[in-house]
């Protein structure tokens, strides 16, 4: 069982979450002016890196409320987590 | 008379070309007779199924990953296309990733053009695959029913089933007592928490031995002057200009004219290993079995609803998976809510199973893609190819896979098969979404 903590509720089981996949992928400022490969870049291509992973987590049967978690794919260990819009240790938005 | 002396003479020369064989010290064919004659010696004389050569310094293929897919793709390249100066390149052991940790369905019931017509081709090799290989994959037919647990469950299945009899493939609609009396130890009564209104069965589909088919085409590849090589990690790969030339591996650099990347779960990065980024997360699956227990479940059954697929091995055992995890995991191995998850389906469908111990869990990581659907074809980097995105789905498809990524690489452009396979897919919009999900990996 991964224990995910919720940065209002602390840490809590894993089942009480719901999975949002890969944080670094930022939804673009101005879609109107995207080009065909910046559209398969947002909405296909992933690092999927064998390590360290910045996540959307959601805490359904909790606060309900979304935020992020860096997680080591290769361990599951749980580093950090932070709310949306807050920095994340290394400062990334 | 005359034919009573024909059939003895006839026996006769059999078996002296047979000795002949043995003598040389060619490789035994498996058969009744090999099996008799290592039997009187104790089975102490069988000789290795297959080399362990030392790498040479430069191939005309690498394969890296040997998997089933790896190897299908070199005893194909050999086979069907007489390009034997190739190696299979395994960090691990053979058979030692997906290839040996899935629930081992065969089935070809898809509804979309391309993938029906792929993997029916597939289900045509493996039908043929023993005798092809001299090697008993144990591929068993024993049909695989999907079960409807709703009436437009039920309309949608009947659909998918009139697309396949279309393109040619077998599919039966079955009301709620055929069900009944093809699996009697499934709860179909009214009271059932997931009543049974029906199911759609393939009955060419089946289940097949894992280990086999990663030992057989290692042994048939082999056979035919292919290297494999295992605990060899590659490292890196070489390119000069456009092109790649060969592979850094743990056992030094290895110069190859093409690269075949069929890697499962680690596609992604083997890829960024060539600058390529791809539409691929990985995830992790488990699956699980019980105590074994004598015969009680004589085919394969599935249902969506409860997320599980379920069959008895040959030992006995009863052999459940389901769905994935739920995130990113490079780790093969994964969490009790899930494990959980499934039993709790298992036994609202089969009561009886509730009695039963759990013996082994288990996990693999799966290359999901965002639409569903394997990416076999070319990689922008020029004798680049790649093999994989197989979801938790490509164990059925190891024959067909090898074959078109055979001809793929020998030719240098997709086999007819494999034309709407291509990374550039999601580039141009023609994504082959089965089950209509969308681009989150996790949900296929
Ligand atoms: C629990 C579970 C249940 C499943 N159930 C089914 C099912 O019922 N039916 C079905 O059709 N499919 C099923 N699958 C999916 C199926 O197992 C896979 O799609 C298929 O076996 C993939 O074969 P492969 O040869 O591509 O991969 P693998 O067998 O994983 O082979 C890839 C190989 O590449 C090697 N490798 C990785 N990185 C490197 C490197 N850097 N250098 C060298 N070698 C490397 C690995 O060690 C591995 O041996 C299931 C999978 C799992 C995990
Ligand atoms: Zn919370």
């Amino acid at each position: 069982m991964l224990l995910i903590p919720c940065p209002w509720c602390g840490a809590r089981a894993q089942t009480e979450f719901g999975y949002g996949g890969d944080a670094s992928v930022g939804r673009p400022p101005d879609p109107q002016q995207l080009s065909r490969e910046a559209w398969l870049d947002y909405v296909y291509l992933r690092d999927n890196p064998r390590g360290p992973h910045l996540e959307w987590w959601y805490h359904a049967a909790g606060c309900r409320r979304w935020f992020r978690v860096r997680r080591d794919t290769l361990t599951h260990e749980v580093l950090v987590s932070a709310p949306p819009g807050e920095a994340i240790e290394d400062g990334s938005p | 008379m005359v034919a009573g002396y024909r059939r003895v003479w006839r026996s006769r020369i059999v078996l002296y070309i047979f000795r002949l064989f043995c003598a040389a010290g060619v490789r035994v064919r498996y058969s009744v007779f090999s099996l008799a004659r290592n039997a009187l010696g104790y089975h102490r004389g069988w000789s290795r199924a297959w080399r362990s050569p030392e790498p040479r310094p430069r191939y005309d293929v690498i394969i890296i990953g040997g998997g089933g897919h790896g190897l299908a793709t070199a005893y194909y390249l050999a086979k069907n296309h007489g390009i034997t100066n190739v190696a299979v390149v395994e960090k691990g052991w053979l058979g030692g990733g997906n290839t040996g940790r899935n629930t081992t369905i065969v089935r070809s019931n898809y509804m979309l053009e391309a993938n029906a017509h792929f993997y029916e081709h597939s289900l045509k090799l493996w039908e043929g695959l023993s005798q092809d290989l001299n090697f008993n994959v144990m591929f068993s037919q024993r049909g695989v029913i999907n079960l409807a647990h709703s009436d437009p469950q039920l309309d949608a299945f009947n659909r998918r089933g009139n697309a396949m009899r279309l393109n040619g493939i077998d599919a039966v609609l079955l009301s709620r007592e055929d069900v009944a009396r093809r699996v009697p130890l499934l709860d179909c009564s009214p009271t059932a928490r997931f009543p049974i209104m029906g199911g759609l069965l393939q009955p060419r589909g089946g289940v097949a031995r894992h280990d086999a088919v990663a030992w057989g085409f290692a042994r048939a590849a082999d056979a035919h002057g292919v290297d494999i090589i295992q605990n060899c990690e590659v490292t890196g790969i070489r390119r000069e200009g456009a092109r790649v030339v060969g592979v850094e591996t743990t056992r030094g650099v290895i110069g190859a004219g093409k690269i075949g990347i069929v890697v499962a779960g680690n596609s992604s990065r083997l890829a960024a290993m060539a600058d390529v980024r791809l539409p691929i997360e990985s995830h992790v699956l488990q699956a699980m079995v019980t105590e074994p227990l004598k015969p009680v479940l004589d085919t394969v059954v599935t249902s969506g609803a409860t997320h599980l697929y379920i069959s008895q091995t040959d030992k006995g055992e009863i052999l459940m998976g389901g769905d994935l995890d739920g995130y990113n995991s490079y780790a093969q191995r994964g969490n009790l809510p899930l494990i959980e998850h499934v039993v709790a389906g298992a036994v609202s469908l089969f009561p009886f199973l509730s009695r039963l111990r759990m013996m082994r869990t288990w996990g693999g990581v799966m290359d999901m893609t965002m639409d569903g659907s394997p990416i076999i074809g070319k990689l922008p980097v020029e004798g680049l190819y790649m093999n994989g995105g197989w979801c938790y789905g490509g164990f059925k498809a190891t024959p067909g896979s090898g074959w078109v990524f055979a001809d793929t690489i020998a030719h240098d452009r997709p086999h007819p098969l494999n034309e709407s396979f291509t990374l550039e897919r999601f580039n141009t919009g023609y994504l082959l979404d089965e089950k209509g999900a969308g681009a989150t990996p996790g949900a296929h």
